[in-house]
């Protein structure tokens, strides 16, 4: 029974998966199979960019859009659909799995050990998050959820480099443990009399919100079932170490794709499940979230400070910018006024800002390594002269790291900050003493890979190519528009997260 | 009346300047960078004059209010990106501009043959620009937005020859210093939005500049939003910002390394403008910091302990750009401890006339390395005979920067010092007493040192330059000082000489010119500068009508001009006639010297005992060391557990992921059929 659809979300969700079937069976040559993922990759992003152009973010629209829903397990009693649909939270990162989608498949160029099926994982890879980043039905989210994991696990493990298998393996395990809590969270949701639903937008309208009668777990229980699972994923201290693992010895596709969206898949799990459906809680347990948070964000920098390896020190600083994403969800412990959009609004933004300047900064660190053979830091340095485009993409991504107004990810963590201090104010301020020490380790990886004294072993290198540079160009100009443009963003988050703020002002200080 | 389009363009023809060289000339021209030059010149030579159109206007009582443009809504405030023209803002814009077009003048000379000429004028364009953005903000978001433009903007210059290892570690450590006074700035900020409904209650938006100030006025018909222990914080706060800018005392150890930059980069950004800033910032919310006398009280300690600080330590550097380096953080001082002390009128006008003075120094340093090849004065000496267009030049901008009637310092110096002996109550009789006394003081070490360091160039017999320090040192030239490696003693080219005698001119006429005394001059009333920014004040306070400004004093010019005297009387005897022009006299004050050549060790104290020492070994180290592994064996234990816990998870140490995703559909289809059944 098809109860609505539109098709859109639907194409751009299933199309890297199509494709990846068709370059399995049809193509044949790894010219031709680079060309034709990178053709899926750009088709993929149109579409991805037509749902966030298209998504009507006036006042009145519908808060859901785009939506495709038939019943899909319809005699069992299960009553799982089949239901994508985006609302103003989702729509920006469709846009942001599009475009890191697209620049991983480019990145992939070089690749040369069994390309086809490299190639077909990434693909199905975009699929998974996509449908991570749509799916309004609960089942449907798991499936993709632990559908990325394969992917993942397969790019790390065969293509990755170093210790490959055992960081393949942790980052599975980890994974596995986060869902399973989540799975039980979903099943106990589930058996609930009187609810019965996989229905995320139901579940995420006030009127018919899971309240704490007749649940088979209390809510508080369900809401730490799910904030596990996602806190695994974002990953928050102190089940982050997966991650460093992970990124060391992933390729720089993967790299990009793991920092660039698959994070994203927790702090949006955060904002759509935890905040979205269990308001209340989300108000009881703000503290909790800012302490995770200010942890995160301190504890990470500090680490970055101390890594040799150029992946490493990016993926710890990314542990940081993530608890930013925990400070900015945390503004809902407001103790008195009305709460307002601020903080969730930074933290959605934060987000998709990340996932750009970290995408970028793995692209171009994926560049340096490809060229020298060598991410150990102190080996490098005067990497400037030889490779500019590569070093000043590296700096416009490592300026909006640290925050450098004018690029993307300042408006972020302003937002975070500003919100976060109207419910803790001396907890912010230690959160904001996090924007020296990324300046600290922002600047000083930068003083010893790509500046000081050119070194005659690199005099052979050659800066980045056009396939190469293409990436970087697009990054850069996300960057740089968001940064100066931000409110094309911010309108549409907030448009997604207002609905979810009423129903928080609703609950708070109840 | 100036248009609203005129005063925009101010900022957005550099802005547009950095887009095209950074774009299109650097990419596809490169081989023509002098067009670079050219573009940046012309951008803001148009700048300059609207400038000047624009400081008519504002000094005609036009008014100009404009409609803010929305930037970023958040919560009950709004970010707004707008103009804020009085007169504090039109001074600056003269100044910025101004200043900006002669330095990138002389850099056509100083920077020709530079393999990275676009990339300089790049850099400076968006300086330019970034300054002209922050001074006309008129939201404090706004404000901080270009307040880090501008840091980010000195970061690439000084670190602009990024190959020479010096330069990119003074680069980063500008950037880390100057954010650490950032995150108070941004904490005041965060302040505010936590008031923002207070705000919003009368009807004021908590980042829009004037509705903080209107916020701070006890007197307000509203009643003040902001006052009391908070009023202090916030104040507080922001001076943290400005301290980082201007590099006041404790956060001032970035300035002189600095000098790593290009000259010219010196001249513009770390004497004239950008570190002018903090001392610009103060001034923005002035009818903020008056309401409260502590904040007040550590504004006006902290700028006169840095005056006589950091003058203290000019004394023995021998480096020249270092010595005006330090020279320009002492007088920065003066700038901030007068505003402390509620002097804003004067401590503007000695930040427009310090612009024209230390800008002309620096380039005189810039023109001396031109010839020489070096920095180093004790490899410097007679230079006098070689170029004496520069010689003379430095000697006015260091006669004005003394303090010497009737150059432009004195004039403004002297405002200061007056207003801080007569006191304006807005803080205890003692922080006066104390203030003046660090300022009068300073003002004999300034006029040793500035002595010092022109009888070292420019006076006794040539010490060889830089192949002699080369010599002495055996190691190889700096990379990237091209077309500054060899010793050509003689006069700088034209296109260098120029703007320094353009320079020369303001640091000579300003002081009396833009202040006249006693009476009318060309045209221009008495006291123009002061009370036209005074009134400025007054409009910003809610206050319409005319204020106050300094009368001239006799007895404090005799006073002033007699330490400033003793001071050059005091370098002379020391340096002129010594008998080995090889020996530093002052290394006969044994400890003292070595404390003061040290810089008192604090970048030892900062760099390798805070920072390499407690934060990256004891701190940084032990977290380390804890996250792999105390949570990292945690985390691991944990995982042993579940690989051991029984054959199905034990599969997954096969590492097959085929068998795991069969788990996992089998595991979901498990708990499918166990619900089916209960």
């Amino acid at each position: 029974m098809v109860d609505g659809y539109n098709g859109l979300l639907t194409a751009t969700v299933f199309l890297p998966a199509v494709g990846a079937l068709v370059l399995l069976l049809l193509v044949k040559g790894d010219r031709n199979i680079r060309g034709f993922a990178v053709l899926i990759g750009v088709v993929d992003l149109v579409l991805s960019l037509l749902v966030f152009g298209f998504f009507d973010r006036s006042a009145d629209a519908a808060r859901f859009q785009f939506i495709d829903q038939f019943t899909w397990i319809p005699d069992v009693g299960l009553n799982a659909n089949f239901l994508l649909a985006v609302d103003g939270l989702s729509a920006p990162l469709v846009a942001l799995t599009g475009l890191l989608g697209m620049c991983a498949l480019l990145a992939s160029w070089h690749v040369k050990l069994r390309v086809k099926e490299y190639f077909v994982w990434l693909l199905l890879l975009q699929t998974a998050v996509m449908g991570v980043f749509t799916s309004m039905d609960l089942l449907l989210f798991f499936l993709f959820w632990e559908l990325e994991l394969v992917p993942m696990f397969m790019l790390i493990s065969v293509w990755g480099s170093g210790r490959k298998e055992y960081s393949a393996m942790r980052f599975l395990i980890f994974t596995i443990l986060g869902s399973a809590f989540m799975l039980v969270g979903i099943v106990a949701v589930f058996v609930t009399a009187d609810v019965g639903t996989f229905n995320m937008i139901e579940l995420s309208t006030e009127a018919t919100m899971l309240t704490s009668a007749g649940l088979l777990i209390p809510l508080s229980g369900l809401f730490w079932l799910f904030f596990a699972g996602f806190a695994i994923k974002l990953p928050t201290w102190p089940v982050h170490t997966w991650l460093p693992d992970a990124h060391t010895d992933a390729p720089t596709a993967a790299s990009v794709m793991l920092a660039g969206v698959l994070l994203k898949m927790g702090g949006y799990g955060l904002l759509r499940i935890n905040v979205g459906m269990f308001p209340s809680q989300t108000d009881r347990f703000a503290w909790a979230l800012m302490a995770l948070g200010v942890i995160s964000v301190l504890y990470g920098a500090v680490i970055t400070m101390r890594q040799t390896d150029l992946k490493r020190l990016i993926a710890y600083s990314s542990i940081s910018h993530m608890g930013l994403v925990l400070v900015g969800i945390a503004s809902v412990g407001i103790s008195d006024g009305v709460l307002t959009v601020t903080g969730l609004s930074g933290a959605a933004m934060q987000l998709f800002t990340h996932g750009t300047v970290t995408g970028l900064l793995f692209l171009c660190v994926g560049l340096v390594y490809e060229k020298t053979h060598t991410r150990y830091i102190p080996d490098l340095g005067g990497l400037a002269g030889r490779m500019p485009v590569v070093a000043v993409a590296m700096l416009i991504a490592g300026l909006a790291s640290l925050g450098l107004p004018g690029l993307s990810g300042f408006v972020s963590e302003l937002l975070v900050f500003l919100g976060a201090y109207t419910a803790y104010d001396w907890p912010t301020v230690l959160a904001v003493l996090g924007i020296v020490l990324a300046a600290g380790y922002i600047l000083w990886m930068m003083e010893r890979t790509f500046f000081g004294e050119r070194r005659d072993r690199f005099a052979n290198l050659t800066d980045a190519s056009l396939v190469e540079a293409a990436p970087l160009v697009l990054m850069v100009v996300t960057i740089v528009g968001i940064g100066v443009w931000p409110s094309l963003l911010t309108d549409v988050f907030e448009s997604g997260l207002n609905p979810m703020v009423d129903v928080l002002n609703g609950v708070i200080n109840k | 009346m100036v248009s609203q389009a005129v005063i925009w363009s101010i900022f957005l023809l550099p802005l547009a300047s950095f887009v095209l060289i950074a774009l299109v000339v650097r990419p596809l021209l490169n081989r023509y960078s002098m067009i670079s030059g050219f573009i940046t010149i012309g951008a803001l030579g148009t700048a300059l004059g609207f400038s000047i159109w624009t400081l008519r206007s504002v000094a005609l009582h036009h008014d100009l209010t404009f409609e803010p443009v929305k930037w970023l809504s958040v919560g009950n405030a709004t970010i707004d990106m707008g103009l804020l023209v009085d007169p504090l803002t039109a001074v600056m814009l003269v100044v910025v501009t101004g200043v900006s077009l002669l330095v990138q003048i002389y850099s056509l000379g100083y920077m020709q043959g530079d393999p990275s000429f676009s990339r300089y004028y790049a850099y400076m364009s968006l300086f330019t620009a970034s300054m002209l953005g922050l001074v006309l903000a008129s939201n404090i978001v706004q404000l901080y937005v270009f307040w880090e433009l501008v840091g980010v903007s000195s970061y690439l210059l000084i670190g602009f020859w990024h190959e020479r290892p010096a330069a990119a570690a003074a680069a980063k450590k500008a950037f880390i210093i100057t954010r650490i006074g950032d995150v108070g700035f941004l904490i005041a900020i965060l302040y505010l939005f936590g008031r923002a409904d207070d705000f919003a209650a009368i009807g004021l938006n908590a980042f829009h500049i004037p509705d903080i100030w209107q916020a701070a006025q006890p007197q307000a018909a509203l009643g003040a939003v902001l006052g009391g222990a908070a009023l202090t914080w916030l104040a507080l706060g922001i001076f943290a910002g400005a301290m980082g800018k201007s590099g006041q005392f404790p956060l001032h150890a970035w300035l002189p390394d600095a000098m790593e930059g290009p000259t010219p980069v010196s001249a513009l950004i770390h004497a004239a403008t950008m570190v002018a800033a903090g001392v610009f910032l103060v001034a923005r919310f002035f009818p903020v910091f008056e309401h409260s006398a502590d904040a007040m009280t550590v504004v006006a300690l902290v700028g006169a302990f840095t005056a006589i600080f950091a003058a203290s330590m000019g004394l023995v550097m021998n480096d020249i750009k270092r010595v005006m380096a330090y020279s320009t953080v002492s007088q920065l001082g003066y700038m901030i401890a007068a505003l402390g002390l509620g002097l804003y009128a004067p401590a503007i006008f000695h930040l427009v006339t310090h612009a024209a003075f230390k800008a002309l120094l620096f380039l005189g340093a810039g023109s001396v390395n031109h010839a020489t090849g070096t920095f180093d004065m004790r490899y410097m000496g007679g230079l006098r005979r070689h170029m004496p267009i520069t010689y003379i030049l430095v000697v006015v901008a260091g006669l004005a920067l003394v303090g010497i009637v009737p150059l432009a310092g004195f004039w403004s110096k002297d405002e200061i010092l007056l207003g801080a002996w007569n006191g304006t109550g807005l803080v205890d009789t003692w922080v006066n007493r104390v203030t003046f006394s660090a300022l009068l003081a300073g003002v004999i070490v300034t006029a040793f040192y500035t002595v010092r360091m022109i009888i070292l160039t420019f006076h006794g017999d040539f010490r060889g330059g830089i192949e002699k320090e080369l010599e002495e040192k055996a190691q190889a030239a700096p990379a990237g000082a091209a077309g500054h490696g060899g010793v050509h003693l003689h006069e700088s080219p034209f296109v260098m000489v120029l703007p320094m005698a353009l320079l020369g001119i303001a640091a000579v006429t300003l002081g009396y010119l833009a202040n006249p005394q006693w009476d009318e001059q060309l045209g221009i009333p008495k006291h123009w500068i002061t009370g036209f920014l005074a009134d400025g004040l007054g409009a910003a306070r809610g206050l319409g009508g005319h204020s106050e400004t300094l009368d001239f004093s006799f007895g404090m010019a005799v006073v002033s001009t007699v330490a400033a005297l003793s001071g050059i009387g005091l370098a002379i005897g020391i340096y002129l006639k010594r008998r080995d022009q090889r020996a530093e006299p002052l290394e006969k004050l044994g400890s003292v010297y070595t404390l003061l050549s040290n810089k008192y060790y604090i970048d030892t104290l900062y760099e390798d005992v805070a920072v390499r020492k407690w934060f990256f070994r004891v701190i940084a180290g032990t977290l380390d060391w804890i996250d792999r592994n105390l949570v990292d064996g945690t985390v691991d234990l944990i995982g042993w557990f579940f690989r051991n816990i029984g054959t199905a998870i034990g599969r997954f140490q096969t590492g097959q992921v085929q068998a795991y995703a069969t788990g996992i559909a089998f595991g979901v289809l498990a708990i499918i059929l166990a619900l089916l059944l209960a």
